[in-house]
């Protein structure tokens, strides 16, 4: 692939490459499946481990992706940084969206607990109970 | 041939007229590229940022939502029936593993084909183009036999969404006669609703409704013992023009499987819900719109290819630049596959 390999060295690499990129996505996929078994559900640490390599290999198949089949480890420096660099904006997205994401769940659920609670009716309404009355009169001047 | 040398800093008596050709004004090329390559990197950058926009919309709905498809139960279907090979007749993300490698394949071929350009061999470019759009089209066919099958056997729309996922546990009441069994509703697991009076058995595997053969679903929309289905009742209540989706009823249950009260004392009963709407725009939007990157690369590497056959390039004498260009994109169409694999089939 680069330069100053031979032909034959450069074509061997990319089947090599190929099988790496074949290897990658097996094993990501196995690790996907390990964590939706049924055995694994109540292993919570299992779970967000295998989550993180899947994500971490995936990461790896896309460098490699960029910097062996598109070169881009062979261009000049300045290139890959301007198409790499402004990528990095995107991991504040992340963060950003994700937790804004969870803030909707969250407010959901409160709506969804408010709709539940009972309006108080009759002469439960704007009562004080004996105990609070007690606390009234307890209060200095 | 260009001096080696790390730098983009332009040098005023660096004269070399051979570079000028396609960057008018500038004394040589900006990265030691041309124009074409360099334009075709940022064109790839800001079709990143889409894909990152959508991507990004994808996890930020699946967070705000407080259960989501597993992608297992999913995408458990094989064409030809093979999935009914495996245990349950669930194949979990064996076909999309298949597509990934195909597009991974066709990836590689296409490197091979750049090789090729480098040494001005015609046939080579022409033929390892060639592999890379059957492996294109592979891709597609696989992606339209994967979209009807969602769409026609399993009744996923934009709008509907008929994969839930339970949020306790519980046990199933009995369709015919409302009674509790002891058929568990397991929490975090993912149900496929299906409609009234469709064929028993041809339906994807993933659900946990079947029944004995002898018990038929009625198909008029209404409220009945042990589950609900859709659309205009009988007597004008209910949504009119709704699909006949069957709901069936369950009891809440703890772990240990003894039944939740209410204050009344009686158990807590639910309905079968349809999962997240957002998820069925989320996968046809996201995919649909890679799946026309495909397509569209398809169609250029079959105008290139055509055009390397005839010999436009070998008249160029640039090392095949336009079988590189065509290249960068097909490569990022894989990387974006990563992604989208990433998200939509593997987390």
């Amino acid at each position: 692939m680069a330069q100053h390999l031979s032909y034959e060295e450069s074509v061997r690499g990319v089947w090599k490459g190929l099988a790496l990129l074949a290897l990658v996505t097996l094993v990501e996929v196995a690790l996907s499946l390990l964590k939706a078994a049924e055995w694994a559900e109540d292993i919570r640490i299992l779970i967000y481990v295998a989550s993180l390599l899947i994500i971490g290999l995936s990461v790896y198949k896309a460098y490699f992706i960029i910097y062996e089949f598109m070169h881009m480890g062979y261009e000049v420096k300045g290139l890959a940084m301007t198409v790499l660099l402004p990528t990095m904006l995107l991991i504040w997205a992340l963060i950003a969206f994700f937790n804004e994401g969870d803030a909707w769940r969250k407010s959901r659920e409160k709506v969804i607990y408010k709709d539940q609670l009972e309006v108080p009716t009759g002469d439960d309404v704007g009562a004080i109970s004996p105990r609070e009355d007690d606390l009234l009169l307890a209060l200095p001047a | 041939m260009t001096e080696e040398r790390d730098t983009d800093i332009i040098i005023a008596e660096d004269e070399k007229p051979e570079l000028n050709s396609d960057w008018s004004g500038g004394d040589r090329k900006p990265f030691r590229t041309s124009y074409g390559k360099l334009m075709m990197w940022y064109f790839l950058l800001s079709d990143a940022f889409t894909f990152a926009g959508f991507l990004i919309s994808y996890g930020a709905l699946r967070f705000s939502s407080p259960s989501w498809p597993v992608p297992d139960k999913v995408f458990a279907t094989v064409p030809f029936g093979i999935n009914e090979l495996f245990p349950n007749g669930e194949a979990p993300l064996i076909f999309v593993t298949f597509m990934s490698f195909l597009l991974i394949v066709s990836s590689g071929t296409m490197v091979r084909a750049v090789q090729e350009g480098a040494r001005e061999n015609k046939r080579g470019v022409v033929f390892w183009m060639l592999l890379t759009v059957i492996g294109g089209l592979g891709f597609l066919g696989c992606q339209a036999w994967e979209w009807t099958n969602l769409i026609a056997t399993e009744n996923m729309t934009v709008t509907t969404n008929p994969f839930g996922t339970y949020t306790e546990n519980g046990f199933y009441l009995d369709p015919e006669t409302g009674e509790v069994t002891d058929e568990r509703v397991l929490e975090g697991e993912t149900y496929l609703l299906h409609l009234a009076g469709a064929e028993h058995g041809e339906e994807a595997a993933g659900d946990h409704g079947e029944e004995g053969e002898h018990f038929a679903y009625a198909t008029t929309p209404g409220d009945y013992p042990g589950y609900v289905v859709d659309g205009q009742r009988p007597d004008g209540s209910g949504v009119a023009g709704a699909k006949p989706f069957i709901h069936r009823k369950y009891v809440v249950a703890d772990e240990e499987g003894n039944l939740l009260t209410n204050e009344a004392g009686n158990p807590v009963q639910f309905t079968q819900e349809f999962g997240p709407v957002a998820f069925g725009a989320l996968f046809f939007g996201i995919t649909g719109f890679h799946g026309f990157h495909v397509a569209t690369g398809v169609i250029f590497l079959l105008i290139i290819m055509i055009n390397a056959g005839g010999g436009v390039y070998v008249a160029r004498q640039n090392g095949y630049e336009m079988v590189e260009k065509i290249g960068l994109y097909w490569h990022f169409v894989d990387l974006v596959w990563v992604f989208v694999f990433l998200v939509f089939y593997l987390l």
